[in-house]
């Protein structure tokens, strides 16, 4: 490379630089004054600033975060209400309907058992008609047939028979 | 082809005097330390003067810097080493800023100085002395007696633990200073490369992109390493203090 020629120090030139022992004292004035300014500014103002700008906002967090595990709880306990809330309901619902139910079928029996014997009653009512209907029924037969045997055998013999011998007679054939 | 060397050079502004025959000047060196810390204070106190609850930009980059360091001290050093939070986030945001501010063309790089490298890690090195035998008496001595050592080699231990304890100013100062330094001295070289090409023509032109897309893939790498070395310079410094506050092994 032809860059040796350049990089050469010829004899005359000062040491190294940061070996010249000259600048020593200025460097060592000028570094202690700058670093005790740089420690005085990162201990009094730029670590208390920032250390209080990071706890600030931690403090922050763990607040919301505090502050979200509240509301949490809160709904959760809410939620739990209506829950409770809408079971208690759904019981209620039940009984009531169950109660109900219970009601409106003894009613029904109750009604049903009055007709029945309303219906019962009036049943026998109208068999107790029937029967006297037929009674009175059978009776008129009876004097029809006693009549009309008496036309007939009248008609027959030209005589009318003893009212008291056709009716026998009726009598007779009606049990025969 | 300039040289390389140049930009280490430590030029007078001014000079304001003597003290002990020393000459005491304000330089370019001093020039950039108030520049560092200026930076400093603008982005940490200036970037989160606002306070706010979700942070801009600046305030981001200072609580990402501040959480950083906080972290690093914790995972090294433990609770107790947050006591010397102050020291190590003034470190590690001044070798930071200082190594970030160097990789601008035409400013100076405090920390490829080795007084300036050296006197940090003396800083270092004086705070876990003092805090060490302050806090724990001649039992900071521990540090250099590893427990269940037997006897007979218990001596050459030792000196081996007292050896490293005393290399570590220096290795702690010359690894940020040799990186700034050899960092820079290859950025200038390749970037000569390409003004000592493009006077050769066309074809020099065409030949130096090859130096041009190194010294762009070298800045970036230089990013990092100026990254990196802030980083390690300041969790090299808590590990001592970890040392100095817990000195048993």
């Amino acid at each position: 490379m032809a860059t040796g020629a350049h990089t050469e120090v010829p004899g005359g030139k000062p040491p190294f630089p940061p070996f010249q022992k000259e600048t020593f004292a200025s460097q060592l004035v000028w570094f202690v004054i700058a670093f005790v300014a740089l420690y005085v500014i990162i201990a009094r103002f730029a670590i208390p600033q920032i250390g209080g700008i990071l706890a600030a906002r931690a403090s922050r967090i763990e607040g919301d975060l505090a502050e979200a595990n509240r509301l949490k709880a809160q709904s959760d306990e809410a939620l739990k209400a209506y829950e409770k809330a809408l079971a208690d309901a759904r019981g209620r619902a039940q009984a009531l309907a169950s109660e109900t139910r219970e009601r409106l079928n003894a009613q029904a029996e109750e009604t049903r058992k009055k007709l029945e014997a309303e219906l019962n009653a009036k049943l026998a009512a109208a068999e107790k008609t029937i029967a006297a209907t037929k009674t009175a029924a059978m009776t008129n037969v009876r004097g029809i047939a006693v009549e009309t045997a008496a036309a007939i055998v009248e008609r027959l013999i030209g005589t009318a028979p003893a009212g008291k011998a056709v009716e026998d007679a009726v009598t007779d054939v009606l049990k025969g | 082809m300039a040289d390389p060397i140049h930009q280490f050079e430590i030029q007078k502004l001014v000079t304001l005097g003597h003290i002990g025959g020393h000459e005491i000047a304000f330089t370019n060196s001093a020039l950039f330390m108030a520049i560092t810390v200026v930076g400093i204070a603008a982005l940490l106190v200036g970037g989160s003067s606002a306070r706010a609850l979700v942070p801009g930009r600046m305030q981001s980059v200072a609580e990402l810097s501040y959480e950083f360091v906080a972290n690093t001290i914790q995972s090294t050093a433990g609770k107790e080493g947050m006591k010397f939070f102050p020291l190590v986030f003034s470190l590690f945001m001044f070798v930071l800023i200082a190594n970030v501010i160097g990789l601008i063309p035409y400013t100076f790089t405090v920390t490829s100085h080795i007084i300036i490298t050296a006197s940090l890690a003396l800083l270092v090195f004086a705070t876990v002395l003092i805090y060490g035998f302050w806090k724990n008496g001649l039992g900071f001595f521990r540090l250099f007696v590893p427990s269940g050592i037997p006897i007979y080699i218990l001596p050459l231990i030792v000196f081996i633990e007292l050896l490293s304890f005393l290399s570590r100013p220096i290795s702690h100062s010359v690894r940020l200073f040799a990186n700034m330094l050899a960092g820079h001295i290859t950025l200038k070289v390749f970037a000569s490369f390409i003004t000592l090409l493009g006077g050769f023509g066309i074809a020099g032109w065409f030949g130096a992109i090859l130096p041009l897309s190194l010294v762009v893939a070298l800045t970036a790498l230089e990013l990092l390493v100026a990254f990196l070395q802030a980083y390690v310079f300041a969790i090299l410094t808590c590990i001592y203090l970890n040392d100095a506050i817990h000195p048993g092994h």
